[in-house]
């Protein structure tokens, strides 16, 4: 069944109620039944829910085979936890049939993929997908389909039950004795613990793994010990030079300061830029070049930022240390500017993933958004993006908060160059839609600017300001000139992965890829 | 392949940005900054056993490149060194607008260059005296003999100093008031001012010393540079900026200039605007300063 994006969705997927992509806000004003946890009572006072290993954790919690797994990517490349739960679940207690529900996977978790090959582990439901995993997920190798979900498309999910967590685990870099976690303080902070917040409130368990026990309470505490089971303390929870790089410099590549130039003078011409504004930018080249450009255009027109929601890093520290932005709020933490600055800098708070980006809640952060700039991996020539399978088809990237924040936001400005190499970014179709072009607006890239013909308003506004731009089938010709048409994917029929818009309807799949003959 | 129209000998260069013509990675679109005109190096940028490789991939770009509108000058190697008539093949050949003749020190080196090109045109089938011609003086006798340099083709379109070399001739080094070398400059000047031609000033090559080189730029304006030579895109905004006229002074250039067209239509040669006295004299200048704002998107009318 073709869905909204014209995508092929196969009627197999088409159960239990699930619908097809249906268009924006196509969910609003329906009604939900939040799924509760089972969990158990600790009425016996306990002085420490500490407990000498992974093993004796998953014990402690009952953990058996068939179960789901939740996990966290805080801690990004550098994380040892995921593999070491595995490890413990898979190869000490001999576990198998397990769900692993992780808000984002990468090479770090490579070592899970073999758990893939042997069977052991059968379902993914995650946002980011890298790495060997992806490698083996789109083989085919994943006994079902892997299940892909945004950031705030994840926390729907888990508040509707349709993905009921067993076993949270909470990598924290500080907790004491009973759970309170916090994501500073330890040798491998991260900062903000946004994503795992939900995770703890509706699984049945909750583990926290730590490398760092601190006094009791561990205050202001991100994950609270009230749904804390069991505390283990392990020697490292992760290699810190890979959870949060040294601060992220501003690029001074010019391609991509004049492509964060021309993002700040297209913001600046809408009626959204003024006094007490909100803004969230990713943290690739030209997408936080964009603050740099931005801080020149408030300061010509006098005005400040109310507030910026992230992934948070460096330089928007810097600006809310300047008082240009009033608040920041995150999920995560991208550098360490940012990691010691959550909760210490007055007006840097942290937020849970479904405050962030939750489109079945009563109002995420992301709706109140007037300007998201993000990047692309492909945009095709109806504003579809792709940010999740490279041009081989192999599944190596990300939703994140991208479809959240694009629709949620007054105005989404997706930043890339026009070819990356020999492949052109901006094509007659992207191999996957993972934002649906119904919530990007305009698009910047080092050939020119196009705007999604479904916003004339802000045409009229690039037309007033004298911000030339062109049609983006106009790009996509330049695009193909340049480096050629390419050839179409080879698919075979089984699906690899079901690629689910943030509402919970089937934007698109991902099938298994032919192995290229040459 | 990519036809170029005829070069235009007296253009808008406000900006000229050298890049190294063995770098597909920088050559490749060049033009997306907006610069007026990319400078493809042959010459310094390109190690000695490197030149013909760097002939191969220059020849490629210009022929398979769309610049559009961006003027595009190659950098030829100089007349002491066993490259430059292969240089000069190579250019015309791939129809570059023109060539940048490096050390010029004499009206004999822009000949011996034309006399190349001429016949590399007649070679390739090129229609003779397309390919434009401009030199940059790099020693004292260079400056000395600026006015016979400049005046020596009708392919030149302008001339530019070269601040490295003539530094080294002259014994100093970069100032920040730029007196070290306030006298060749001034002199370049006056000299492209009487042939006709444009005037381009040097590179300014510390790119973390912002203030410095918008210094500059300042004075090139001031001392009436045509243009200047850059080694980054990120110079080029700040130049267009610096050289765009200020608002009243298009304003009052429109006002002139549609005033001596409505003056010329009756016949009358001497009229006044705002209570200024205006006459023919007046009109080149205020037409450049009109076609100056339309290149800064500062006029949209259809006097130029």
């Amino acid at each position: 069944m073709k869905n909204a994006v014209g995508r092929d969705i196969p009627e197999s997927l088409l159960t239990n109620g699930r619908e097809v992509y249906q268009g924006k806000n196509y969910m609003d004003g329906k009604y939900m039944q939040k799924a509760a946890p089972k969990t158990r009572r600790y009425e016996k006072p306990q002085e420490s829910k500490i407990v000498d290993s992974i093993v004796d954790a998953l014990k402690a919690v009952g953990a058996r085979s068939g179960m789901t797994f939740s996990f966290h990517h805080h801690l990004r490349n550098g994380d040892f936890v995921v593999n070491m739960v595995m490890q413990a679940a898979i190869e000490e207690l001999g576990l198998d049939e397990i769900t692993i529900a992780a808000t984002s996977l990468g090479e770090a978790h490579d070592p899970v993929a073999q758990y893939i090959e042997d069977g052991k582990v059968v379902a993914i439901q995650t946002s980011g997908i890298r790495g060997k995993i992806g490698e083996v997920v789109s083989a085919g190798k994943l006994k079902t389909p892997a299940i892909i979900r945004s950031h705030g498309g994840r926390p729907r999910a888990i508040e509707a039950g349709e993905v009921h967590i067993d076993i949270a685990v909470v990598a924290a870099p500080t907790s004491d004795c009973v759970g309170n976690c916090r994501g500073i303080g330890g040798k491998s902070n991260c900062g903000s613990l946004g994503y795992a917040m939900t995770d703890a409130k509706y699984a049945d368990h909750v583990i926290v793994v730590t490398d760092c026990l601190v006094d009791f309470p561990n205050m202001p505490a991100s994950v609270e010990a009230i749904d804390v089971d069991a505390v283990v303390v392990v020697d490292s929870i992760g290699n810190p030079k890979k959870i949060a790089s040294a601060a992220a410099r501003i690029s001074q590549n010019p391609r991509d300061l004049m492509m964060a130039e021309n993002v700040a003078k297209v913001i600046a011409s809408t009626p959204y830029f003024k006094d007490g504004f909100s803004f969230q930018t990713g943290v690739g080249g030209p997408s936080l070049a964009a603050n740099l450009f931005l801080e020149q255009e408030m300061n010509k027109r006098g005005i400040k930022m109310g507030w910026a929601i992230g992934g948070i890093c460096g330089p928007m520290v810097e600006m809310l240390k300047k008082g240009l932005v009033g608040k920041v709020i995150d999920v995560q933490d991208f550098d360490l500017d940012a990691v010691n600055s959550i909760n210490q800098t007055p007006g840097h708070y942290e937020m849970s993933a479904s405050q962030y980006a939750n489109p079945a809640n009563k109002g995420a952060f992301v709706n109140k958004l007037d300007f998201v700039v993000l990047a692309a991996l492909e945009i095709d020539t109806g504003f579809n993006v792709n940010v999740l399978t490279g041009s081989d088809g192999v599944l190596r990237g990300a939703p994140g908060g991208h479809p959240d924040t694009a629709a949620g936001s007054k105005c989404c400005i997706i930043v890339t160059p026009l070819v990356r190499g020999r492949m052109a970014t901006v094509c007659k179709n992207v191999v996957t839609v993972t934002t649906p072009g119904d919530c990007v607006d305009v698009l910047v890239t080092d050939y020119g600017i196009a705007v999604n013909p479904l916003r004339p308003d802000l045409i009229q506004c690039l037309d007033e300001a004298g911000i030339p731009h062109v049609t983006i089938e106009s790009l996509q010709e330049k695009a193909y000139s340049l480096v050629g048409t390419p050839d179409d994917l080879e698919w075979e029929d089984k699906v690899v992965a079901v690629l689910e818009a943030r509402d919970g309807t089937i934007l698109d799949v991902v099938r298994k890829i032919k192995p290229v003959k040459l | 392949m990519i036809p170029r129209p005829r070069p235009e000998r007296f253009r808008l260069r406000r900006s000229m940005m050298f890049m190294n013509a063995q770098k597909p990675g920088l050559i490749k679109d060049a033009y997306i900054y907006g610069v007026d005109s990319i400078m493809l190096d042959l010459e310094d940028a390109v190690a000695e056993n490197q030149k013909d490789a760097a002939r191969f991939s220059l020849y490629h770009a210009l022929k398979t490149i769309d610049y559009g509108d961006t003027e595009v000058i190659v950098r030829i190697n100089g007349l002491d060194t066993p490259h430059w008539q292969e240089d000069i093949r190579v250019c015309v050949a791939g129809g570059a607008d023109g060539i940048r003749i490096a050390k010029c020190e004499s009206a004999q080196d822009v000949l011996t260059v034309e006399k190349a090109v001429e016949e590399a045109e007649k070679e390739f089938g090129v229609e003779v005296g397309r390919t434009l011609l401009m030199a940059a003086l790099e020693s004292p006798k260079g400056i000395l003999n600026a006015y016979e340099i400049c005046a020596a083709s009708p392919r030149m379109f302008g001339v530019a100093i070269s601040g490295g070399d003539f530094r080294k001739c002259m014994q100093t080094k970069p100032t920040v008031s730029g007196v070290d070398m306030l006298v060749a400059r001034g002199q370049m000047l006056i000299a492209a001012r009487a042939a006709g031609v444009q005037c381009f000033d040097t590179v300014f090559t510390d790119l973390d010393d912002t203030e410095g080189f918008l210094a500059e730029v300042r004075q090139n304006k001031e001392m009436g540079f045509d243009g200047k030579s850059l080694i980054n895109p990120k110079q080029i905004r700040p130049v267009h900026e610096i050289f765009a006229p200020t608002e009243k002074e298009v304003a009052q250039a429109e006002a002139w200039v549609s005033a001596f067209r409505e003056a010329q239509a009756k016949g009358i040669g001497v009229f006044t605007v705002n209570g200024k006295m205006v006459d023919v004299a007046f009109i080149p200048g205020a037409e450049r300063t009109l076609k100056l704002a339309k290149a800064c998107g500062m006029y949209e009318g259809d006097l130029v």
